[in-house]
């Protein structure tokens, strides 16, 4: 871990929106490339990230699609760059083909979807969180990810820098699942002085060129990574490969390279899953949500204390790996847990999946376009808590 | 926990949305409030009323949108017959006095008449429209203060019309506190 340059951070108070607090979380991450196609509501980000490259040495392009954008971060990550783009539905289907090539070259980068009602064109710039299965399961193949969700404009700036240590450490597409709310809301954001910032640099190999593997199938992050042109010898595939990175199509080395790709993120779920926990202690009740909804559940909870309500909140900062450990142990003990999310019924399904039938799992779901009215879930915990 | 919505109103424009960032920037960064700002980014948004919404609270504000505002600006007649219904009992409007023709009375509510237009274009320019309205808002309401307010316009405003953008606040406040004396004389009067 070392300090962010003091280039890249625009230190102290700034009343900003979500997506300009993403792209100022990048920069002082240490974010010189990024590449993308505007869409709304992500577009304010790119914009910020154009408006300040020139101030810090960093590249932008418009790229002509999505599907050119992860390509162009997957080179420009492989020359030595930390790389982010961002967008939103549309967009981020047309990611899907390349995100899954960055998955199996173990290519760090950041994308941020701010996500808007769907399906297709949908919404354009109304809310929504309804990409949450689309980020884990969206490409083909087994694989995984790690993907997180701001509820505010402070957090967007928090886990940017977050994600792109993430996906440094994992060599990992690590996603900030916002949205349009958390997007455009603006709110005081504070940015810390860049020797508060801890970030995670690139693990350049440095070792004998004959050496150098771009692959450790060894379920575990932290490999190294040699840049394009520095003159090591080595392939970038998205065939199943051998540690060299050359085509080795066989059953048993997909065993290999798969379970590595799956074990990275499960094996260390405990230093990735990020919890922020209100009340679970006696509760009868758990709320469980996520990214701008987590605002308005956590008012519900707090209506519902004042109620006599035995009623706990959980906000899941991490979504991706799910909190499955936790979900469990809370399953054994408390009456109900209830899920709110801006969709027809998503991160639901996890929940019912861990808990097994051992309590009650009731979706408080609804669709893109607005958030949860408040009084909706207060009423969903009171009929939960008999 | 004491909570005010607000809602800046009136035609894309005038500063609107500019409005609101700098209130919320002055309450969140210098007056040690918490503000949530939002503003209409739909089609719905475009070239009719414009608004910007915010939250202010002596907490963190978890529902970022306003439900009952106790304060309307409404600098266009547009803006006014959209949103004047929706302010709650006790709150207070305030519309440009040449650009919106109020309906007679608003029981239950304050309304106050500023000219902002006008005296934004006695200072040499209809720009200045906003900050006038601003500082007129803030003498009358309580909400923000006039420092904070003050202190919150770099890099709002561009930097060759700084001056003249504090000096259109300066006046909206002093008009507002002028126009606030009279009403108070007779409130004080009223409970003496």
């Amino acid at each position: 871990m070392v300090n962010a340059d003091p280039k890249g951070v625009d230190a102290g108070p700034h009343f900003l929106d979500g997506d300009h607090a993403l792209a100022e979380g990048a920069l002082a991450a240490g974010c010189r490339f990024f590449a993308g196609y505007p869409i709304t509501p992500s577009t304010e980000t790119a914009e910020r990230f154009a408006e300040r490259a020139p101030e810090v040495g960093a590249l932008f392009i418009q790229m002509e699609d999505e599907l050119a954008s992860i390509a162009a971060l997957i080179g420009a990550a492989w020359g030595g760059q930390k790389v982010m783009t961002v967008t939103s539905g549309p967009g981020f289907s047309l990611m899907m083909e390349n995100i899954g090539l960055a998955v199996m070259t173990e290519t760090p980068m950041v994308i941020a979807n701010v996500q808007r009602g769907g399906p297709s064109t949908g919404l354009p710039t109304l809310t929504a969180q309804q990409d949450m299965m689309q980020v884990r399961f969206g490409s083909h193949g087994d694989y995984n990810i790690i993907a997180l969700s701001p509820d505010s404009p402070q957090e967007c700036f928090d886990l940017a820098v977050w994600a792109f240590n993430l996906s440094e450490i994992y060599r990992v597409p690590v996603f900030i699942m916002t949205d349009e709310t958390v997007g455009h809301m603006h709110e005081k954001v504070v940015i810390p002085p860049a020797d508060r910032i801890r970030i995670v640099e690139r693990n350049n190999y440095k070792g004998p060129k004959e050496d150098f593997r771009p692959y450790k199938f060894d379920c575990q992050g932290g490999h190294p990574m040699a840049r394009a042109g520095d003159g090591y010898r080595f392939h970038i595939t998205g065939l199943t490969h051998n540690e060299r990175g050359y085509p080795a199509m066989t059953p048993e080395q997909n065993v290999k390279v798969l379970t590595h790709l799956m074990e990275k993120i499960d094996g260390n779920a405990e230093q990735i899953i990020r919890l922020e926990e209100d009340g679970l202690d006696d509760a009868d009740v758990v709320v469980v949500s996520y990214g701008i909804t987590s605002r308005i559940a956590i008012r519900a909870v707090h209506e519902a204390r004042e109620l006599g309500l035995k009623v706990g909140a959980l906000r899941l900062i991490t979504v991706w790996p799910f909190c499955e450990a936790r979900i469990r142990e809370l399953a054994s003990r408390v009456k109900a847990i209830i899920v709110v999310e801006i969709n027809y019924g998503q991160m639901v399904r996890e929940a019912e999946r861990c808990v097994a039938g051992r309590c009650r799992v009731v979706s408080v779901n609804h669709c893109g376009g607005a958030v949860h009215d408040p009084k909706v879930i207060v009423g969903a915990i009171k009929e939960a808590a008999l | 926990m004491s909570t005010q919505e607000i809602r800046f109103s009136g035609f894309g424009g005038q500063g609107i949305i500019r409005c609101a960032l700098i209130t919320g920037k002055a309450l969140s960064l210098y007056d040690d409030k918490f503000a949530t700002m939002t503003q209409a980014f739909g089609p719905e948004a475009r070239g009719s009323a414009c608004s910007a919404q915010l939250v202010v609270s002596d907490e963190k504000v978890l529902y970022p949108y306003i439900t009952a505002p106790g304060v309307l600006m409404a600098l266009s007649q547009e803006a006014y017959e959209k949103y004047s219904g929706e302010v709650i009992e006790g709150g207070t409007l305030i519309v440009d006095a040449d650009l919106v023709k109020p309906h007679p009375e608003h029981p239950g509510r304050t309304l106050w008449r500023v000219p902002a237009t006008r005296f934004a274009e006695e200072l040499g320019n209809r720009m200045f429209t906003n900050l006038v309205a601003l500082g007129f808002f803030a003498a009358i309401t309580g909400v923000v203060s006039d420092a904070a307010m003050k202190k919150a316009l770099p890099g709002l405003v561009p930097d060759r019309f700084l001056k003249i953008n504090i000096k259109a606040f300066e006046k909206g406040y002093a008009h507002g506190l002028d126009v606030m004396r009279p009403a108070q004389a007779q409130a004080e009067a009223a409970t003496a």
